[in-house]
């Protein structure tokens, strides 16, 4: 079974579009992850991406930055996150999960040992983002061995050559990247967003999902009107990083946020 | 069992098979070193950069550019000095110091911001921005900017932002903006991640002038082209002056720009040793180094594969260094290819050895060295006296010490 494959042809069938959160495994701490996890699923997700805490994370905005720092106060590691899968697979089985990072805890850990360890607790995709297809020759058989979806970025000025090349690599989804900047950016154009995502799909029989710039119920349901799907990530991890030591209100804000966009999504 | 391991076919390689100039291959890769780790949203850039530079480097017109500026703008040649001197005070080999601190502003990085700047102008990029650690490639990047008149931003972390205060004000003096990192360890590592982001969102008309042979490919071959006049220079030079080639060359290396600069040109002369020089902080037995050629494994950060500090988990470790510019936790594939195939050896020099390297040269031969070229010198110290008088070593002085005053008169107690 391919959950993500499953998961996007589901919601093709029902004609809806795949909500995305991502949070930070760790953020704000190691303990609320799992539970953060399953509030997510209840209020609407689709499929979760889950970051791997890393200490330089490059293509990052401050948002994240500051949550891959609030996870190392806590030491949270590639190993740590692995666990927590475990425990979310415990009353989950059926929703994807990702696991969104860098590629040095990966490699660190050693590509076949990564994806054994996380293949044998469900997890279904790895995007690492600096890591692009012409480096991914060693890692991609392995991670698709293991039923593992190697997950790669598109960007606005990916061209028509280098999709094709991406999206022979890759399988699960793509990933567009709404504009250039780093996560946590503004000013996401919709009708370019549309019309690229129609020629990724014109290269591409993956799904395309669009995250950067989508933050409220709004954007989520534009957005998610021209791909498949709507990820959504800075404006989670903003609502831990203004409520850190309060558990309650982080899932009830993350949680009414979620139900707002999948309302949203669902009107269209 | 990890899957980090330097590289096996690398080593006990027959050096005199290497054809060195075939290194980097075309994807960027010295050995599993180097390559083009970057972000999706970079690559394009990353792309035309390298189409650019394919096309420029053998263009007449730009190397005669680059040429005049090197010549009439930096001041090259820079000489090459025999410390006559402080090699009989040491009792060995004789110390050749190849002069890079004469070089318009003080330092070997303008040797590579002119050239980067002028390949920013044949881009039509008008914006140039830089990471800077000890704040040498900062000034050097503000002063080409200045000159050609490009925008010009550095980012330079804040813990270097205070103790490299002179510089911080040249590059302000000079019309650039310097933008103090607060995040990570606040240092040079800081400063590239938050130049990269910089770069991810204004790539349209931002042109990034890395100042070291690291980052994604072209960077270490470009970077280490515009260095290679240090050693092209040195080797005239030191047939002109002895008759024959060095014995030993010795290098400072952070991320490894200069000693890639002297190194190079030698790389085929298998009888002329090269030494790299580590910064070893408080010593290699502690966590207070950034010496990863000597004491770490291969990792990936800032768009390459290099031999990297960083934890069990694989997050990347504070780097310790007395000297700003060598403050970093990676160091450029090249030295990581050179380390593996044996062609140089890689050593490590403590704080204090370079501290006490720094007051000997600046009294026995009236030299102020960097804080950074006075881990070089400590390695000579070393050296020098174990081998025989009518024998040479070239020590590349990348960069002089008036930056460093504040740090060498605080360490002493000093108040200026």
């Amino acid at each position: 079974m391919n959950r993500l494959t499953n998961c996007f042809e589901k919601l093709n069938q029902s004609g809806k579009k795949a909500l995305m959160p991502y949070i930070t495994a760790g953020d704000s701490n190691p303990s609320i992850t799992v539970p953060l996890m399953h509030r997510m699923v209840e209020s609407g997700a689709d499929i979760i991406e889950l970051g791997i805490p890393f200490s330089d994370p490059m293509a990052d905005g401050p948002t994240v930055q500051l949550a891959c720092e609030r996870a190392l106060v806590h030491h949270t590691s590639l190993r740590d996150t692995i666990a927590m899968m475990t425990e979310f697979r415990k009353t989950d089985d059926t929703t994807p999960v990702v696991l969104m990072g860098y590629l040095n805890p990966v490699e660190t850990m050693g590509y076949e040992e990564f994806a054994q360890a996380a293949s044998s607790v469900g997890v279904d995709g790895l995007l690492t983002v600096d890591l692009p297809p012409e480096e991914a020759t060693d890692i991609v058989p392995i991670l698709k061995s293991h039923n593992i979806d190697p997950i790669f970025l598109l960007s606005p000025t990916t061209t028509n050559e280098r999709i094709k090349k991406i999206s022979d690599a890759g399988s699960g989804f793509l990933y567009y990247v709404s504009l250039k900047g780093v996560t946590g950016s503004n000013a996401l154009n919709v009708n370019e967003v549309a019309e690229r995502v129609q020629t990724i799909k014109s290269i591409s029989s993956l799904p395309v999902a669009v995250g950067f710039g989508v933050k409220d119920a709004e954007t989520a349901s534009a957005v998610s009107k021209v791909s498949d799907g709507s990820i959504v990530g800075s404006a989670i991890v903003k609502i831990i990083e203004n409520n850190i030591d309060d558990a309650d209100t982080i899932m009830d804000q993350i949680g009414a946020l979620l139900v707002s966009m999948r309302t949203a999504m669902d009107k269209s | 069992m990890s899957s980090v391991e330097n590289d096996k076919d690398l080593i006990g390689i027959d050096l005199s098979t290497v054809d060195w100039n075939s290194f980097p291959d075309e994807k960027g890769h010295f050995g599993i070193y180097g390559g083009r780790f970057a972000a999706e949203t970079l690559m394009d850039a990353i792309e035309e950069l390298g189409d650019a530079y394919e096309s420029l480097k053998d263009n007449p017109q730009f190397q005669k550019d680059y040429d005049d500026d090197l010549r009439h703008y930096v001041g090259r040649p820079s000489p090459l000095y025999h410390a006559e001197r402080w090699s009989r005070e040491l009792g060995g080999a004789q110390i050749y110091l190849k002069r890079e601190d004469l070089n318009h502003t003080g330092a070997h990085k303008i040797n590579n911001t002119i050239g980067q700047a002028l390949l920013a102008k044949h881009m039509g990029k008008p914006r140039i921005i830089a990471e800077t650690g000890a704040g040498q490639h900062g000034v050097a990047t503000a002063t080409i900017a200045a000159r050609l008149g490009l925008e010009c931003v550095v980012y330079m972390g804040e813990v270097d932002v205070a103790r490299q205060a002179p510089n911080v004000y040249r590059m302000k003096l000079l019309g650039a903006e310097v933008i103090p990192v607060t995040s990570g360890s606040k240092t040079l590592k800081d400063a590239l991640n938050e130049a990269m982001r910089d770069w991810v969102t204004n790539v349209d008309n931002t042109f990034y002038c890395i100042g070291t042979v690291a980052g994604p490919h072209p960077y270490p071959m470009m970077v280490r082209d515009f260095q290679t006049i240090i050693g092209r220079e040195a080797k005239e030079q030191c047939l002109e002056q002895t008759g024959r080639l060095p014995d030993a060359l010795i290098a400072c290396v952070g991320g490894g720009s200069n000693a890639i600069g002297l190194f190079h040109e030698f790389l085929p002369d298998l009888d002329v040793e090269m030494i790299g020089v580590e910064p070893a902080g408080l010593g290699l037995d502690t966590d207070k180094h950034a010496a990863p050629l000597s004491m770490a494994k291969p990792g990936v950060l800032h768009g390459n594969r290099m031999y990297l500090l960083a934890d069990e988990d694989g997050q990347v470790t504070e780097p310790h260094s007395i000297s700003a510019g060598l403050d970093y936790p990676g160091v450029g594939p090249e030295h990581c290819f050179l380390k593996d195939t044996g062609r140089a050896n890689y050593v490590a020099i403590k704080d204090d050895e370079a501290m006490e390297a720094f007051h000997a040269l600046t009294r026995i031969e009236g030299i102020i060295p960097a804080l950074e070229s006075s881990h070089a010198l400590a390695y000579a110290m070393k050296l020098a006296p174990t081998m025989s008088s009518d024998k040479n070593i070239i020590v590349n002085l990348s960069g002089r010490g008036d930056k460093d005053i504040n740090t060498v008169a605080a360490l002493e107690g000093i108040k200026l």
